[in-house]
């Protein structure tokens, strides 16, 4: 019920952004959210007690299937390369997470980094992908209705709120039930998990294909609202934001990927406008301050408000 | 009556220590059995064995008519043999409650809130349904252990010392639950237990385990009056002229 009216909150206020809002903050937005999925991905991952580094494996997948579609398949509509999107990450998680279920700890962190640096190594040194340069897509139709020149990213705005939105009731549903336990009960204790009956590889490997299909979903997203895909998207930095974003929000709320995802590009905006040398070093300090002062996330103020209130 | 459990011949080595020499035991379904043993003499590697954890270097293991041996603990969970452990193995950062609520979801209850509740009541741990499982008391921790092992509807159920590490006057009042839960439960009890007074009160039949070997096997008051079992398991300083 509560999940309810903050989804329909949620979706009225991006609404009105995308309809109201100066272009810039138009795409600002549509980043946020676009990085948030993946993150709330990531966040279905962490209940398991797993940290992937490379998220950006298949935010690329995602965004890079999204652009293929539309540059080399003509295929125009959007709401076809954010589904072709979310399941060819899908589908490569589904693969990959056969075998990266079977390790833990900083065995998995490093397995999914390397996969994501091996895609990384792959989209530089291919000539029809543009190499470093990548390419651009662009969406014509919007489910078969034709975008006005100029309205696209508004339009796409909206399709992503809407994504987001559903892609997180989705999520609170299924940790907020038996399988969120059952992944924390992984990340406790494995040894009582296959006591009880029940696979601890199961749960680990249909965690890491819901991350996989929400990080393709997030960049598929990502490419429409930039208009253009290059390998940096699956690039080791990009991943580590994502994690950077997962700890800046904290795992307590399904909120907090997109809000920590939100403060995340509002700094980056203005850091870039304003002190372009020192974003690097910003981002580590906060990241510093984070970890000392606030370990669970920019969320526990939101708790500490609450209860005190 | 046909066995629940039978063990031929089982052997297992770690290096040059011999965790089990040579064990076979029958157990008949509805009776409590106690495993007693000093340190070291390889109760908890038969448990091991029986469940999975640990392949047996030869030998079977027999549930019902079939062979487990090579199963994993989760097949063999399945199957109808739960357990509890010697260090209590619990999701420590989910309550109590949450706790029995994996147990009993897992075990596909068709109520699993109302089947947690059941648990809660029948061991005694309603009061402490709300606490985190990483904070409970040793003795608490304990019942959860074992409440999660029969929440699986198993037909044996295997306890790794369910009273060690908790103070001697909590020792029987949580026995008194646990083999009030099992009774219920209408589950085959193999347990493992160093307090004699307990062993003497609840098992119906003791087998002694010495460096891995079986020195005796039969009801608590022969086992337990056994010169070697005094000896060796027991402690007593027997004089040798008498033996
Ligand atoms: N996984 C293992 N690796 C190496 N040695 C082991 C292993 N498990 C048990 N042992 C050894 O096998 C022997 C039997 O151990 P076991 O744990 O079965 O004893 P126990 O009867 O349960 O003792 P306790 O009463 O102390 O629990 C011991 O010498 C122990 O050190
Ligand atoms: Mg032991």
């Amino acid at each position: 019920m509560k999940a309810a009216i903050v989804a329909i909150a949620s979706l009225a206020a991006l609404t009105a952004l995308a309809l109201l809002a100066p272009q810039w903050l138009v795409f600002m937005a549509m980043l946020a959210l676009a990085k948030g999925v993946v993150v709330l991905g990531l966040l279905v991952l962490m209940r398991t007690g797993l940290v992937s580094f490379g998220q950006g494996l298949y935010f690329g997948i995602g965004a890079y299937t999204a652009a293929l579609l539309s540059h080399h398949l003509h295929v125009a509509d959007a709401a076809v390369m954010l589904l072709a999107g979310a399941a060819a990450a899908g589908l490569m998680a589904a693969l990959l997470g056969l075998l990266l279920a079977g390790y833990r700890d900083i065995f998995f962190a490093m397995l999914s980094l390397a996969f994501s640096m091996i895609l990384y190594g792959v989209l530089v040194k291919s000539a029809a992908l543009g190499s470093t340069d990548g390419f651009n897509l662009h969406a014509r139709t919007f489910f078969g209705v034709a975008l006005a020149p100029g309205v696209e990213r508004r339009v796409f705005l909206i399709a992503g709120a809407v994504c987001a939105v559903v892609v997180a009731l989705l999520a609170h549903r299924l940790l907020g039930g038996h399988w969120g336990r059952l992944s924390t009960g992984v990340r406790d204790n494995e040894l009582r998990v296959a006591y009880l009956g029940a696979s601890p590889y199961r749960v680990v490997y249909v965690n890491y294909l819901i991350a996989g299909a929400m990080a393709g979903l997030g960049g598929a997203l990502a490419a429409l609202a930039v208009g253009h895909v290059d390998p940096e998207m699956t690039y080791w930095t990009t991943s580590g934001e994502f994690v950077f974003i997962a700890i800046l929000g904290g795992t307590q709320s399904i909120l907090a990927p997109f809000v920590a995802a939100s403060i995340f590009e509002a700094l980056r905006t203005i850091a870039s406008q304003y002190a372009p040398n020192v974003w690097q070093m910003s981002l580590g300090l906060a990241m510093l301050a984070i970890i000392m002062f606030l370990p669970a996330g920019l969320w526990t103020l939101a708790e500490r408000r609450r209860r005190s209130a | 009556m046909s066995a629940v459990l039978t063990a031929k011949g089982l052997q297992k080595s770690f290096g040059a220590v011999r965790a089990a020499a040579d064990i076979s035991l029958t157990f008949d379904p509805g009776i409590v059995v106690s495993l007693i043993g000093a340190n070291g003499a390889g109760k908890t590697t038969f448990l091991n064995m029986v469940t999975g954890y640990l392949r047996p270097d030869s030998g079977q293991i027999l549930f019902g008519e079939r062979d487990i041996v090579g199963l994993s603990p989760r097949r063999i969970t399945k199957l109808g043999i739960s357990r509890s452990f010697q260090i209590p193995q619990l999701f420590n950062s989910l309550s109590v409650r949450e706790n029995l609520l994996v147990a009993e979801s897992i075990a596909a209850m068709d109520d699993p809130q109302a089947a947690a509740d059941e648990t809660l009541a029948r061991f005694e741990l309603a009061p402490y349904a709300a606490q985190k499982a990483g904070l409970l008391p040793e003795g608490i921790r304990k019942l959860l252990d074992v409440s999660m092992a029969l929440s699986s509807r198993s037909k044996l159920l295997l306890l790794d010392e369910p009273t060690s590490g908790v103070s001697a006057d909590e020792k029987f009042a949580i026995m008194d639950v646990v083999m009030g839960a099992a009774r219920v439960a209408g589950v085959t009890v193999i347990f493992v237990e160093h307090d004699m007074d307990i062993v003497a009160r609840f098992a119906g039949r003791v087998v002694a385990f010495y460096d891995g070997s079986i020195i005796a096997d039969g009801s608590p008051d022969t086992v337990l009056r056994a010169e070697n079992v005094r000896r060796y398991v027991i402690g007593e300083e027997i004089p040798h002229a008498a033996a």
